[in-house]
């Protein structure tokens, strides 16, 4: 029987990690991740779960340790947002390229200055080629049951992965959640056996060497590889999922987008507020699509030709400022892949959504509006459309 | 994907680098390699060990980043020059009543 409960994105991180029972646990708390790593401390002092919490002082101890219990082959995970994922940084690099299978929740939030605590996803597009796995989840069932597979996918591909969800939009609203048993997230995630471990005394290694330039460039293609491997498993572990349990999530999914003449894409919950903005425009007759793309790394750039090559008219929608001045990370990285089709959607760039700000269905129609001009005229917005600035 | 490949080798036995054979995530298992790198070339500072005022509290074993203090049955016996790196850090752990390492600037 299926078990329903109510919990806020933050609690179904946590619930899930309770589940997953990691060996190593090290975390520092940071809103709006804080719940997820409190939430988890009571499961283990009240004896719930039998992980070890590390209690530290700041987020760059809190990977540090998960790489040394991970090195030491044991399960690791972690949680963080906005700044302590940035303090963080430059041992996201250490992790991926060690290949360690370190799991982390990245509960999305904006970068300071100015300081402001809410969802945008200018910390974890700013990790963008830090080697981890990226996967982002429009809610907190989909957030619940990613974390569960995430642990699979790092274990199988050797990488370690941030699952995102939106900083309070998701991580502090309720929701109905269909949880697993402990027997069936135990008997999905397997038991880890790693290959080594660096406590094995009796098969001393070195974990860390200096690779001057005669290997460094061979040890950082080979994480490129693992990357590149690491789609197909991602793609066969959600399969094996939702075989098991019902629920099934794709690298990369669409709403109404069999005959839209224009589509929007976008990741984590504005997908799902898309989809109300398509229903309503779909009611007065209006041809209209929306994509979610759930795994921004690796980029799965062959399913993203194949979904939008044949769209007329395609709206990128980023939620983080790049300062680029050309566009937003996802508008930059989807049109390079469509960059040399013949047949290939007109573009625009939408950034939305900075430090929080609420984006509406009502916005999304008018992007959409504004999408079928761009059809009408047949050719691209150059310029960068900012949704709801004022 | 496998953890670790098949480290190739070519005839005289060092490593062929490929970036398909490399060991995954850069982990050195062959311990006798890794001794062969030795690492007290570039110290500044050598640490002279005086067995006859030593204690044998052990503190410059337990302190000592480089694993470069010779302990034999319990006692200490000398200091390794091969690793040693001259941090120091074995000196200032020394008693200080005791001072039986002292730090001594190395001749070239």
């Amino acid at each position: 029987m299926k078990k329903i409960v109510a919990k806020t994105g933050n609690e179904a991180l946590a619930f899930a990690m309770k589940q997953i029972a990691p060996d190593v646990v090290a975390a520092y708390p940071i809103t709006p991740s804080t719940e997820v790593v409190y939430t988890f401390s009571s499961f283990v002092a009240d004896g719930e779960v039998d992980t070890e919490f590390v209690a530290v002082e700041s987020e760059h101890s809190a990977i540090s340790a998960c790489i040394a219990a991970a090195a030491c082959g044991a399960r690791a995970m972690t949680a963080t947002a906005s700044q302590g994922l940035a303090l963080m940084h430059e041992m996201l690099f250490i992790a991926s390229a060690l290949r360690l299978p370190i799991v982390m929740a990245v509960v999305n939030r904006t970068l300071s200055a100015p300081l402001n605590i809410h969802c945008d996803h200018s910390d974890s597009l700013a990790s963008r080629d830090s080697g981890w796995i990226q996967l982002f989840c429009a809610n907190s069932q989909e957030a619940y049951d990613t974390l569960i597979q995430a642990v699979r996918i790092a274990e199988e591909c050797y990488l370690p992965v941030m699952v995102t969800i939106d900083g309070f939009i998701l991580s502090h609203c309720m929701e109905r959640i269909e949880v697993l048993s402990d027997e069936e997230v135990k008997d999905f995630i397997k038991e880890f056996k790693p290959n080594y471990s660096l406590l094995d005394v009796d098969n001393p290694i070195t974990v860390g060497p200096a690779c001057l330039p005669d290997s460094y460039f061979e040890h950082k293609r080979a994480v490129a590889e693992a990357m590149r491997e690491s789609l197909p498993v991602i793609e066969k572990v959600s399969r094996e999922f939702g075989e098991r349990f019902g629920r099934y999530y794709d690298i990369m999914e669409g709403y109404e987008t069999k005959d839209c003449e224009v589509a929007i894409i976008a990741m984590g919950s504005t997908y799902e507020t898309a989809t109300v903005a398509v229903d309503n425009l779909r009611e007065k007759g209006e041809k209209v699509g929306v994509f979610k793309l759930k795994t921004f790394r690796p980029f799965p750039h062959q399913k993203i030709l194949k979904e939008l090559r044949e769209i007329p008219v395609l709206g990128v929608l980023d939620r983080a400022e790049p300062l680029s001045s050309y566009g937003g990370i996802l508008y930059t990285e989807i049109r390079a892949v469509l960059a040399d089709e013949k047949k290939k959607p007109l573009t625009a760039s939408y950034i939305y959504g900075l430090g929080g700000r609420e984006i509406t269905p009502e916005e999304i129609e008018e992007v959409f509006e504004e999408l079928f001009l761009i059809k009408e005229k047949g050719k691209s917005k150059e310029e960068v459309g900012y949704i709801g600035v004022k | 994907m496998k953890r670790s490949e098949e480290v190739k080798k070519n005839k005289e036995g060092c490593l062929l680098i490929s970036w398909r054979n490399l060991p995954c995530g850069a982990i050195l298992t062959d311990t006798k390699k890794i001794r062969e790198n030795k690492t007290g070339a570039w110290r500044s500072y050598r640490p002279i060990y005086d067995e006859k005022k030593c204690i044998q509290c052990l503190s410059c074993w337990i302190y000592c980043p480089d694993s470069s203090i010779i302990v034999k049955d319990g006692k200490v016996v000398g200091i390794n020059y091969d690793y040693c790196k001259g941090c120091g850090i074995c000196a200032s752990v020394c008693p200080k009543k005791v001072q039986a390492i002292k730090m001594e600037k190395e001749k070239k």
